[in-house]
């Protein structure tokens, strides 16, 4: 087990040193907008194939564990998700912030992103291989009531109008299906565009569906992004601390969900956030609160991506399968350093592992100071910068970040066309979130839906392997329960605490 | 001197190893291109090459990537970048025969001059350690049995795996049910939660999954090295060899004298010990297609995809 020799072989002052660079520079890589914990990732990569094994993976987590949380700091100050994982982040994070909270969301943020990154750290460190065993239950027809649970979250984020969110939902659906077909190789709606060929890439239709609106708001109204005047910059921390308190039932079940969903490949940070927030809503007294400014949404989203970083390494090193899209990259990285991950790497390559283990939960503590310092420095600097600069420096982040995924010019285009489109919907009151949650889920819930029918079709039933499983049928009980639990609560009457400010 | 003299005295420089002096490539950098992003088996295998070619030649190589379009981004650009030898891009098959028969990628396959191709990683049938199926003839006679119901997960539609897959059931006479999933690594997963009865993978998955999984036969001439108790069809009476090869191309009007020079580094970086262990232990299996063998290899490759590409018909025209 992770005994104390490895957590003295993590504690090197290199170790350290890389462990305290990583969080560095990947909460700065995270924070802005368009550049996502997958590219921080991939950036590191080659300057880590040098590197003795253990401090390779103690830079790459520590980097990657830094872009997830980095990603709630333009979520929360600028209302776009810095990385895919920080979508939810911006339901209640800026609320709180136009309402001089701002700096109370960020060290919420940051306190919860420790909290989740040590909770999926733990499970790594002392639940590895059974938790693996978990991910192996999920075969595609989980993954497709997955998806489905996840479009139903649309309903429930009750941002606007519920018939809006499910049509945003359904244009996000077809969006997803542009391009070559995953499973089946079909062409679809790609018309004389080439470019469309390799379908619509999420992180681009992020960027361009949160970022240009928001860009275009700024500029077309005369009133400053936050107003700088009822803005205190401080860390709050007392007053941070007993928000935690009272939700601690919040944060653990959040950052269980996080591990959970970052064990299963093919689901990640942005899943792990949209479910654990809207557990989070549908079980809090306050969830009218929600979406306008409620510190337990901040708290659940934040508290669940950073736990994936652990969950997502489990099946990763247990079993040789990436449970995150970075994690796929760390695999090839441990390939190069000669290590053979899978049943057998925790007990013939302990040393690495455990050094490795503990070296992830160093980087998540010194993400403490280091969030919180990075926290008021952006807090500052957003909040002081003026239009004219901001405007044009996050734009340029927007087409720098969209055109580095792939180095694909097209991408940037998809953005930019993505982006007007966003604004146009905006002013008839269509949100961004639906649309994107169509477009993550649909191609899962598609994948999932083509496999299970193979599957079931080759074994003779496709309806029994649909509803026959029992994990399934857990996840359609959830289903049923978050679609039925707001008309029981009204049926009921159950009083609703009143929001306090 | 004659075309064919600097050819010949090029090879020879190649085989003897007195590389440093006369011709002079490379006295820089080589910039090795991967169009594929970091991580990945292709740059694996470019990071293991490295150090050897900087022992041979006293030269560096500076690896970069240009990932998109599942390799075609790079490729349709290679014969657009400067031909002097100092700019090489790894290339893959069966992507560079499959890529411009689907749809209009940007380049053909007899644009790619390939002068080298290093090693493969061989297609191999693969259960669970539990499986019911133990050899090669059960799962035909499970297949037979009950045509359709065997299901085999994949990297893809039309990936490597694939190709296996549409082969062997035509060698064989049986009918499976071939499910693709998004990459190998969910791929594996569906094969090790037993969502499926098997899968077609490669000898690279078999030592990434160990003793989780049995290799049932693997797609190469003679079994390999890492696992011994892998027959291969071959032996089994199946005459399936192939998998995904990887290696190295250049511009198209790049010296002949350059290229046959490279040629012969990468040669001797392939007999190179240290090179092969490593490459063997992570599951690739060596090949040596050469400058002299190249005209050959490909047109037997292009037939044999072509025809495979146009029965599962993906050749879109």
């Amino acid at each position: 087990m992770g005994s104390l020799d490895h957590l003295l072989a993590a504690l090197t002052p290199l170790n350290l040193l890389l462990a305290l660079a990583g969080v560095v520079a990947g909460t700065v890589i995270g924070a802005l907008p368009g550049l996502t914990a997958t590219m921080a990732v991939a950036v590191l990569v080659p300057f880590t194939f040098s590197m003795a094994p253990a401090a390779a993976l103690i830079a790459l987590g520590a980097i990657y564990t830094g872009a997830i949380y980095g990603g709630a700091y333009a979520a929360i100050l600028l209302n776009t998700p810095g990385t895919p994982s920080a979508i939810a982040t911006t339901f209640d994070g800026y609320p709180m912030a136009r309402a001089g909270r701002g700096d109370l969301a960020l060290t919420l943020a940051c306190l919860a992103s420790v909290f989740g990154g040590l909770v999926g750290a733990g499970f790594l460190l002392l639940l590895a291989p059974p938790m693996a065993a978990v991910a192996l239950k999920f075969g595609p027809v989980e993954y497709f009531w997955l998806a489905v649970f996840g479009l139903t979250l649309i309903a429930s984020l009750g941002e606007g109008s519920t018939v809006r969110g499910l049509i945003g939902g359904c244009l996000g659906l077809l969006l997803s299906m542009i391009g070559v077909a995953e499973v089946g190789g079909d062409v679809r709606y790609v018309g004389d565009f080439k470019a469309l060929l390799g379908g619509i890439d999420i992180v681009s239709a992020l960027i361009g569906l949160y970022c240009v609106p928001v860009l275009i708001e700024l500029v077309a109204t005369p009133v400053r992004h936050l107003e700088a005047a009822n803005q205190v910059a401080g860390f709050r921390l007392r007053e941070a601390a007993a928000i935690l308190a009272r939700a601690k039932f919040n944060l653990a079940r959040s950052a269980v969900i996080g591990t959970v969903i970052g064990i299963l490949p093919g689901a990640g940070g942005s899943i792990a956030s949209l479910v654990s927030y809207s557990e989070a809503k549908r079980t809090s007294p306050r969830r009218d609160n929600f979406g306008r400014g409620e510190p337990d949404g901040v708290l659940a989203t934040e508290a669940a991506n950073n736990a994936t970083v652990g969950g997502g390494f489990i099946p990763t090193l247990v079993l040789g399968i990436p449970g995150t899209p970075p994690d796929a990259i760390i695999l090839g990285a441990l390939l190069v350093q000669g290590i053979r991950t899978g049943p057998t790497l925790f007990t013939q390559q302990g040393p690495i592992v455990y050094t490795f283990v503990w070296g992830l939960i160093l980087a998540t503590l010194i993400m403490l100071p280091v969030g919180l310092l990075i926290g008021r420095f952006a807090f500052r600097s957003i909040v002081a910068i003026p239009k004219a600069a901001l405007v044009p420096s996050v734009a340029l982040l927007t087409v720098l970040g969209s055109f580095a995924v792939h180095n694909n010019t097209a991408e940037v285009q998809q953005m930019v066309v993505l982006g007007v489109a966003a604004w146009v919907l905006g002013q008839l009151g269509f949100s961004a979130s639906p649309i994107v949650l169509g477009l993550i889920l649909g191609s899962i819930a598609e994948a999932g839906f083509v496999q299970g029918h193979l599957i079931g079709g080759a074994k003779g039933s496709v309806w029994a392997e649909f509803l026959g499983r029992p994990i399934s049928q857990g996840i359609m009980a959830f289903i049923l329960l978050g679609l039925l639990w707001p008309w029981w609560i009204k049926r009921r009457g159950v009083p609703q605490e009143v929001p306090h400010d | 001197m004659t075309h064919f003299n600097r050819l010949a005295a090029a090879a020879l420089l190649a085989a003897t190893g007195t590389l440093a002096g006369a011709a002079g490539y490379p006295d820089k950098t080589v910039n090795y291109i991967i169009p594929f992003g970091p991580g990945g088996e292709s740059d694996i295998s470019a990071r293991l090459q490295e150090p050897v070619f900087k022992q041979l030649t006293g030269q560096s190589v500076a690896i970069q990537y240009k990932p998109g379009a599942g390799g075609a981004a790079g490729w349709s650009q290679l014969n657009g970048m400067t031909a002097d030898g100092y700019t090489v891009m790894g290339t893959n098959l069966p992507h560079i025969v499959l890529q411009p028969l689907q749809k209009d990628v940007g380049y053909q396959t007899d644009d790619i001059t390939t002068v080298y191709w290093f090693h493969y990683t061989p297609d191999a049938l693969l259960v669970t350690a539990d499986s019911p199926i133990k050899t090669l003839k059960d799962f035909i006679d499970a297949a037979k049995k009950a045509p359709g119901a065997t299901t085999l997960s994949g990297s893809g539609t039309n990936s490597a795996n694939h190709l296996a897959q549409q082969q062997f059931d035509k060698m064989a006479g049986i009918k499976t049910t071939y499910v693709p999933f998004g990459g190998t690594g969910k791929s594996n997963a569906a094969l090790l939660g037993k969502q499926v009865s098997g899968s077609w993978g490669y000898s690279t998955v078999q030592i990434q999954l160990g003793d989780q999984v049995r290799c049932i036969a693997v797609a190469m001439e003679q079994r390999h090295p890492k696992l011994p108790n892998c027959p291969t069809f071959k032996e089994l009476g199946y005459d399936l060899v192939g998998g995904a090869y990887r290696g190295v191309a250049v511009p198209k009007s790049t010296p002949a004298d350059v290229q046959a020079q490279l040629a012969g580094i990468l040669a001797k970086i392939n007999a190179d010990p240290g090179f092969i262990q490593k490459m063997e232990d992570g599951g690739f299996a060596m090949l040596n297609v050469g400058p002299d063998k190249m005209a050959g290899f490909m047109a037997d490759i292009k037939a044999r995809y072509e025809g495979l590409a146009k029965e599962m018909g993906i050749v879109k025209k």
